[in-house]
């Protein structure tokens, strides 16, 4: 127990020297796990969002498919991109590997499904709501799309908020393709990993309880969004 | 309500912009069927509506009405049968030229005057009236930035009633747009209605308000577990209904 108020004091005393290494380490988590949720947007959603509004043979397997997919195993996940890029691999002469490309590749490929699934059960069921009056105005296909993602946007960016929180929280694939080098690809949660094994407890707890903050504040956003949304009755 | 007649009514707002004003009608049905599963819905309709007139449909619930202007206007396809508007096909050129009111309008999750300005870019309808000039025309001027989801049932259906009127569809498909509402909103929307009227566009106007049906009507169909037994002028209608049913339904009673 005694390292817990040890961890709590620790980390307060690094966030307060504002540390030039934990701000770094923060700073990579918080720009490899952004872009990852910025690349898996631009695909997740037009693909959640034709599966969303569209009927077509084979829908109900494609969402099974996708549903299954938001569960892929990190390790897994990290290990093919490791495949890849490894210098022996398809795309090893790109020289990636061990980056932080190589991270917002594979936190990328984790949460594509996640942004992809949800965001097709926000489009669908605004679609539900909408496809009589469009059917009856003769709105063009374009039109439809675009005004269900603008009045589903609060709902959307929760769903791309979800995809940030699973992507700065994983650890698995990164360490995998990220290697955890210092001042390169080190990460919080391949941070606290490596402290944990290196036996520095109150410096992982530490690094855990600013993760935690993150996480936290995210899910505020979230709340507050959602509050926002409600009030103005548009979701 | 003067006022609103005023701002509908001015020149330069007036059916003239559009080249062939009823060029949809007359509407002619021809064997019409519906049938989900083996259940015959729509049993073998055939109607003409022609043009300046409301046609009203009475029914007792569960008649087809509902299902029967959702055929017309292209909702849902028959299983068999004709329709035809002013001699075309219902395809998106004719449905483009109609509008409907559902029983239960669906508005979007944005503001009053978004779910004008959305009909009105689809359409290219913003050269005939502007946004304010069809909420003014509905009463809800001063709910213009509000979202339209908080509107009070009477509120959504007006507003509901101006977005399909917005484009000035040819055709105008209204489903118990009154059910819920009180006599002044009532009021409000057959004005309306009466407005839209006057300025060319058919109303087909499914009610079981015999008041208003009475008060609207230049002709009435009698529809009865998916036909209709009576299609007649509204006077000829209220004096002497030719079927028992439609005596039935007149008088209160229970229609078998
Ligand atoms: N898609 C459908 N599949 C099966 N049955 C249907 C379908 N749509 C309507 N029905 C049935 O067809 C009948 C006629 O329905 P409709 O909605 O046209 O009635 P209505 O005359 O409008 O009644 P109300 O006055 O209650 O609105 C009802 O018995 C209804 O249950
Ligand atoms: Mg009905």
């Amino acid at each position: 127990m005694q390292n817990f108020a040890e961890a709590f004091t620790l980390a307060f005393d690094l966030m307060l020297s504002a540390d030039d290494d934990l701000l770094e380490i923060i700073g990579l988590s918080l720009r490899v796990s952004l872009m990852a949720m910025a690349i898996s947007t631009l695909i997740g959603l037009p693909i959640g969002a034709v599966i969303g509004m569209s009927r077509f043979r084979g829908r109900g397997a494609t969402i099974i498919l996708l549903n299954a997919l938001m569960g892929l195993p990190p390790v897994v996940v990290g290990l093919c991109v490791y495949l890849m890029l490894s210098r022996a691999g398809p795309m090893g002469w790109m020289g990636l590997l061990y980056t932080p490309t190589a991270m917002i590749i594979a936190q990328s490929i984790l949460i594509t499904p996640i942004i992809a699934a949800l965001s097709r059960q926000v489009i669908e069921d605004l679609h539900n709501e909408y496809a009589e009056q469009f059917r009856s105005l003769c709105v063009p296909p374009g039109s439809a799309i675009a005004a269900l993602l603008w009045d589903a946007r609060y709902g959307l960016l929760t769903v791309a908020l979800a995809g940030f929180g699973r992507a700065v929280a994983e650890v698995g694939a990164v360490i995998i393709v990220g290697g955890n080098i210092e001042h390169l690809t080190r990460v919080m949660t391949t941070a606290i990993a490596l402290e944990t094994s290196k036996g520095d407890l109150a410096l992982a707890l530490a690094l855990g309880i600013v993760l935690l903050s993150i996480a936290l504040l995210v899910n505020a956003a979230v709340m507050g969004l959602r509050m926002t949304a409600t009030r103005f009755s548009y979701a | 309500m003067l006022e609103r007649a005023q701002i509908l009514d001015r020149p330069a707002l007036a059916a003239g912009a559009r080249e062939e004003p009823s060029a949809l009608l007359p509407c002619e049905v021809r064997g019409l069927c519906f049938k989900a599963g083996d259940k015959q819905l729509i049993g073998n309709i055939d109607l003409t509506l022609v043009a300046g007139q409301v046609t009203i449909i009475l029914g007792p619930n569960g008649s087809g009405k509902t299902l029967l202007v959702r055929l017309l206007h292209g909702m849902i396809e028959p299983s068999s049968g004709e329709i035809s508007w002013g001699g075309m096909p219902l395809d998106e050129a004719t449905r483009k030229r109609q509008a409907m009111v559902f029983q239960s309008p669906v508005l979007l999750r944005r503001s009053v005057a978004a779910n004008i300005e959305f009909v009105l870019n689809l359409h290219d309808g913003s050269k005939l009236q502007t946004v304010e000039e069809i909420l003014h025309m509905a009463g809800l001027d001063d709910k213009a930035s509000q979202p339209a989801r908080l509107l009070s049932g009477g509120e959504r259906q007006r507003l509901a009633m101006a977005r399909a009127l917005a484009t000035r569809p040819d055709i105008l498909f209204l489903d118990e747009p009154t059910a819920s509402l009180d006599p002044a909103s009532t009021l409000a929307i057959e004005n309306i209605v009466s407005l839209a009227c006057d300025r060319g566009t058919k109303i087909i106007f499914i009610t079981h308000d015999i008041g208003q049906a009475r008060r609207l009507g230049d002709e009435v169909i009698f529809m009865h577990h998916g036909h209709i037994l009576e299609q007649s002028p509204a006077k000829r209608f209220f004096d002497s209904p030719s079927s028992t049913q439609a005596q039935d339904y007149l008088a209160g009673r229970i229609v078998l």
